[in-house]
This record gives C-alpha cells, structure tokens and sequence, in this order.
C-alpha cells in the first residue's frame, strides 16, 4: 500500500503538472482538492482517465470520483480493491 | 480612416527583447531550430495558471503584458491574436494520445490547449477582459489579418484600444516533418549569415509579439499604422507594380520610403522576391531583415514590425539586421514586406508621428 501511495504522487504530480510540487509535500491524508492541493474539475477528469489507464477502474457515476479522490490514502484504498491492472 | 497608434511593444523571441536593450547583445545559434530565450514566466503568470499552460501560451501571456505595461494601459477593448500553427505543443501531445492508446484515454487538458484560441482566450482570462476576442489563424499572413480587423475596430469606433499579436511555438514532431520536405535546411545553417544562403529551406524559430494599438497618440507612441495589404498569391513580376499602387494609395511615392523591412528566410528558391525589390525600386533604399534573429515561423512578420517600431522610434538601426549601407536619415516612412514559400504577401506602411 506505501509503494501504491508514492506511485500517485508521482503520477498526481507529473500528470497534472504540479511543477512546484514535491512528493514529500503531499500528505496521504491531505485533501486533494479544495483547500488541500487545490485541484479542480478538469484534473478530476485526468484522474479519471488515469484510474482507467493504469489500473483498469472505470468509473461509471463521476459521483464516485468525489470521495474516491479525496486524498491518496482513499484512491490508494480504493484502487487496491478495485483494480484489474 | 482613423488613426492608428502603436503605443506599446512586448516581445519575446530568440533574441534578448524582453531586456531594456535593441538587439546590441545578439544570441547566435549553430542550429536551424531557433528556441525562444524564455522569461521568468512565473513574474508573470500564477503557478496554478501555468501548469496547464504550453510555452506558447506562457509567451503570449509575457508579450501581452509587456505591451499593455510599455503602453500604459490595464485592460484593452479588444485581444485580437494571429497565429499560423496555434499551440502545435498541445496539439502533438493529444494526436500522439490518440494513436499511442488506440483512441482510449483522452485526457482533456492538451485537446483543450491546443485550440489555436488559447492565448488570446488566456490573455483575457488573465486581465478578466471580457472584450472582443478574436484569432486569426492564415498562415504568414495571421498577424497581419489582425492588423487589419484592428484598423477596422477603430474606423467603426468599437474600440480605442486593443492589444495585437502573432504567436507561434515549436513542436517537434511539426518541425521533424518540415525538416524531412525540405522547409527546413537540410545542413545546419545558422542564423550568422542567413541572407547570404545558397541553399533551400530556412531556419525556424517561435516567438510572441504583441503591440498595444490605440486610435489616440501618446508620449509613449512608436509610430503611426498607415495601411495594412495581404495577397495570398503575388508573382514576381508584378510585385513592384503591386508595391507602387500600395503606396500610392497611400499618397506615397518609392522616394518617400526611407526604409524598407525585409522578411529574407535564407530560402534560395522564395528569396528571390525580396531580391527583386533589393535590387529593383528599393535599391537607393535603406534595407533590413530579420529572420536570422527571429527564425521563421507564421508570425514572424510581427517581429518586423516590432523591429520596424523601434527603429522609428530610436531613429536606430542594429548594425546586424542591415542588409545594405546607405547614408544615416529620418526614418519617417518605413514599409514593411514580407511573404512565406512564395504565398500569403504582406504590405505595412508605418510612419513616425
């Protein structure tokens, strides 16, 4: 589960071009969006995309989404149990 | 027709234009790829903002600003952008996507960057500036084509003052295919004797440039936008008659003409145009080019006409851009005039006020 969490950084970092963003600095418990990271809609859709991509989850209800990514530790949870990749 | 004024200038491009010099510290490359040398885009632009951002953008959001700033004005009536390729970045990045994952898993962040009305979309997003916008895309003649809807702004009174542009960025992929048909130089030129080339294909470069336009003169004002003409198709033969009529047209004559800018490429087979008017009705003319500072791109014109601004206003000329010699005058009346692979012509007058 700790390679999975680090995994996402990486992936939250490089794929939504978190420039001035350091792994270290991304809590597991940290809300990723709002007054956490400050992610927004559109990186909502790419984390989508990427749970699809790289883990085989399609997520049908964007409801979903909201509590699925609402820090590393849930998507990590969350991927674990679901992923056919 | 109404006045139009050209009251602030931002450029960013290969050479050091976004400093306090002109062009008395010029870069030299050693390859036929000419990269921008970029700003501290984050003096500039949020980080939350830049992420998505492709360099084009960024460049376009720099320009902008520089121009707004140089001209003393917040937020314009108008943002009319010209660009030939729009963000090619982006672009390249989601047709690489597509093909790469056999059509699945589009992201939406490069399909909605690669729009070719990002920057001016940016721009306004960035001043909160909910005026007219609009893109011209019209390959060498995009920055030119906004010109044009400019002076048209101002005679029907829509606006008194509107930032214009030309932006263009790299792509690699763009640029690997123009290198493979020959637009590119097959050996590694330079841009240290261009205009001396004996051989096909040009060098190519990015860069933004952006002017503030306004229908009131100022203190801050480079020069005076007399008349703006685009050709998609021009032969040689008739391109000095075609330049006259311009100009007479604009109750000019070719001795009124104290310097002409030239958009040389290094191009044997297109440089021919301009070798034609070199040696033609401008020959007693003062001459300059600029491509081998700029490099090519679709709206590399606009550095011209940056170049064109400045000189009149410093009454200067960069010894490197000279291509000919004549003795130091008034630089009141200057024409502008350039053309792309033989197509997509453009004549500018500006004039000093």
């Amino acid at each position: 589960m700790e390679g999975l969490k680090l995994e996402l950084k990486e992936k939250i970092i490089e794929q939504l071009n978190l420039e001035d963003v350091s792994i270290e600095e991304i809590g597991d418990d940290d809300p990723l969006f709002g007054d956490g990271l400050g992610l927004d809609s559109i990186d909502a859709l790419e984390l989508i995309v990427m749970l699809d991509k790289d883990y085989g989850i399609k997520l049908t209800d964007p409801k979903e989404g909201k509590k699925i990514f609402e820090s590393v530790a849930i998507m990590a949870t969350y991927i674990t149990a679901n992923r056919t990749k | 027709m109404k006045n139009c004024y050209i009251n602030g200038l931002g450029c960013v491009s290969a050479q050091k234009t976004t400093e306090s010099g002109f062009l008395d510290d010029i870069v030299f490359y050693d390859t036929n790829i000419l990269p921008v040398i970029n700003p501290n885009y984050k003096e500039y632009i949020p980080p939350a903002a830049a992420r998505r951002m492709a360099k084009g953008v960024k460049m376009g959001v720099v320009a902008s600003s520089l121009a707004l700033k140089d001209a003393h004005v917040e937020v314009p009536d108008a943002i009319i952008t010209g660009t030939g390729m729009g963000c090619l970045q982006d672009s390249e990045k989601f047709v690489s996507a597509i093909i790469d994952n056999d059509e699945e898993f589009l992201t939406p962040t490069s399909f909605i960057q690669s729009t070719h009305n990002t920057v001016g979309a940016q721009i306004a997003l960035g001043l909160q500036c909910k005026a007219y916008n609009f893109t011209y895309v019209h390959s060498a003649i995009s920055f030119e084509s906004c010109l044009i809807d400019a002076q048209m702004k101002f005679n029907e009174d829509e606006a008194s003052t509107i930032l214009v542009g030309g932006v263009d960025e790299h792509g690699k992929h763009t640029n690997d295919l123009h290198h493979l048909i020959g637009h590119i130089k097959k050996e590694e030129a330079g841009n240290t004797d261009l205009i001396n080339s004996k051989t096909e294909g040009s060098i190519f470069g990015e860069g933004a440039i952006f002017c503030t336009l306004s229908d009131e003169q100022t203190e801050h004002s480079y020069a005076k936008l007399v008349d703006v003409e685009i050709y998609s198709q021009l032969s040689e033969e008739h391109l000095e008659s075609r330049i006259k009529t311009f100009l007479e047209a604009n109750k000019l004559s070719i001795e009124d003409i104290d310097l002409i800018v030239l958009g040389n490429n290094g191009d044997l087979t297109f440089d021919s145009y301009y070798k034609t008017i070199e040696e033609g009705i401008f020959k007693n003319t003062q001459q300059v080019y600029y491509k081998h500072l700029s490099g090519e791109f679709n709206t590399a014109s606009a550095f011209g006409f940056w170049l064109a601004s400045k000189i009149i206003k410093k009454q200067e000329i960069p010894t490197l851009v000279k291509i000919n010699d004549q003795p130091k005058k008034i630089y009141k009346n200057v024409l502008l005039y350039n053309q792309y692979r033989g197509e997509n012509h453009s004549l500018v007058v500006l004039q000093s006020c």
